[in-house]
């Protein structure tokens, strides 16, 4: 049995508990122009959960995880994360909530100016205010460890293939150990073995760091690997939601068309 | 229909300047929260100053060069070749000297700048700092903005130095005129009045390469043609900037010295 599916297994095992919400999003709606895009989102995010949004594209599962880091506002609906409304949050306060939360953006997002070092140290200098250089090396030496990319300390952005920019841009949020992940298509544009590979990174690393996951994607391979709960959303609204078997035999046309697709 | 688009480009352009002024704001606040980033300041004064050096030199010099065979025919029909350094020093070092710097460096670091910015806006780099806490203003921003409001006058100095000599050499092609008594020709045609304006206005030239360059750059679309689009902007508006701070700079200098 492979290890991603050794992982599925123990969840479906675990003993049940009512676990606390992270995130709660009650009736979520965000309009760009006359564009309605998030019509009424509802989700709960449990601690150590893995969410996985499925939809096509263009469907606002991005704009979804946006607002819950407070890069959008939303235009109505109730957004507590940690039990605080985000919406009514200043700019400090939201300063000190996106420490607890990361986001890995679709490209990895890595400041290209600087080496892979000096990436990883950003967060820690200015984030956390670490002076110390021991700490802040034993840190950012052990969260490259734990992606597997040790070698590439000191080499730039540039020099990177596509799955080591994003092993890189989840080493630098999962360094200020945050409780909240937010994935932004962490497998697009990835061969299948690393798109295998990241997706058992977020596992590994979910069960490392005891973190809850929204991760967005169209990979049915990742969200099998990841997902502990998949909601696919249509047209600004979740269709559907249950584990990953459950939707396989889904009566939903969209939501089967999901599960049907070619490997 | 055409009043509708009318309104909507009224609108457009309100929101535009709301945008600066928000911009301008945050900008601002965050010059006296704490945190400054000594390390990114000095390491833009080194990308915006040491590295336009060269273009700076060059261009004043051959503006000192060209200006004295220029000025030379008609001071000579006029009796007066000997205010050729006096004339010289005073239009590069009142007029000259700063604004052809800050155009240099319109075109050269707003541009920079611009394209900077908006590339990382374009890889998300911007929301990634965002997002994890830190406070892209402090950092990308305030840096910059200031190290061209540094920068820029020091360059203008320098050139300003440069044209000079340049304007010497250029004596020397058909006169015979000494170092010394050229420069002391120079300097004592000079007052408090007419360096402290050129300093003065060579700081808000920087103010204003920096501060539309790092906007341009911050608010371009996603997308890899916006990044063009926002080192262009950066340029033309810059530019456009240079002159409008001129012609006030020189009203002002006018009403407070040159009664």
């Amino acid at each position: 049995m492979k290890e991603a599916d050794k992982h599925i297994e123990a969840k479906k095992e675990a003993p049940e508990h009512k676990p606390e919400v992270v995130i709660h999003a009650k009736g979520i709606k965000k309009s760009f122009g006359k564009k309605k895009v998030l019509k009424n989102i509802t989700f709960d995010l449990k601690k150590g959960e893995n969410i996985v949004v499925l939809g096509k594209s263009g469907q606002g599962k991005s704009v979804t995880i946006q607002c819950v880091v407070g890069m959008l506002q939303p235009d109505g609906g109730k957004l507590e994360v940690f039990g605080e409304d985000i919406t009514t949050m200043n700019d400090e306060e939201l300063k000190q909530l996106r420490m607890k939360i990361g986001f890995l953006f679709q490209g990895g997002a890595l400041y290209d100016s600087m080496t892979v070092r000096d990436n990883l140290e950003f967060p820690l200098t200015r984030v956390l205010k670490l002076k110390d250089q021991k700490e802040i090396n034993k840190k950012v030496e052990g969260v490259l460890d734990a992606v597997g990319l040790l070698d590439a300390i000191d080499k730039m952005p540039s020099d990177l293939s596509g799955g080591m920019r994003k092993r890189v841009g989840l080493a630098r949020t999962l360094i200020v150990n945050p409780e909240i992940m937010l994935y932004d298509e962490p497998t697009t544009g990835l061969d299948p073995i690393t798109s295998r590979e990241i997706s058992e990174l977020i596992n590994r690393l979910q069960r490392k760091y005891e973190i809850s996951s929204v991760i967005i994607t169209h990979d049915m391979e990742c969200a099998r690997i990841t997902a502990d709960r998949i909601l696919v959303m249509d047209e600004g609204e979740y269709i559907a939601e249950g584990s990953y078997k459950e939707l396989e035999k889904s009566d939903n046309e969209m939501v089967r068309s999901f599960f049907n697709e070619p490997a | 229909m055409e009043a509708q688009q009318e309104l909507s480009g009224w609108r457009k352009w309100l929101e535009g300047i709301g945008d600066y002024v928000v911009f301008f704001t945050r900008f601002f606040r965050n010059i006296f929260t704490g945190g400054f980033e000594w390390s990114e300041f000095v390491r833009q004064c080194y990308e915006i100053g040491y590295r336009s050096m060269m273009l700076v030199g060059i261009t004043s010099f051959i503006m000192g060069l060209v200006l004295i065979l220029q000025l030379r025919p008609s001071l000579i029909s006029l009796g007066a070749e000997s205010m050729l350094p006096k004339t010289l020093s005073v239009a590069l070092i009142r007029e000259i000297g700063p604004v052809i710097t800050a155009i240099i460096c319109a075109g050269k670091i707003a541009s920079s700048i611009g394209a900077e910015l908006g590339s990382m806006k374009v890889t998300e780099q911007i929301d990634a700092m965002e997002v994890s806490g830190a406070n892209p203003i402090q950092y990308l921003v305030v840096t910059r903005v200031l190290a061209t409001s540094f920068m820029i006058p020091l360059l203008a100095i320098i050139g300003d130095a440069i044209g000079l000599f340049g304007g010497f050499l250029a004596l020397n092609f058909t006169d015979s005129i000494s170092f010394s008594l050229y420069f002391n020709k120079c300097i004592a045609s000079l007052d408090f009045t007419d360096l402290l304006p050129a300093v003065a206005k060579t700081v808000l030239f920087g103010f204003a390469v920096g501060f539309v360059g790092c906007y341009k750059g911050y608010h371009s679309d996603k997308g890899t043609e916006s990044v063009g689009i926002a080192a262009n902007s950066a340029v033309v508006t810059a530019s456009l900037w240079i002159f409008i701070i001129d012609a006030i700079a020189v009203q002002i200098t006018s009403l407070l010295f040159y009664k």
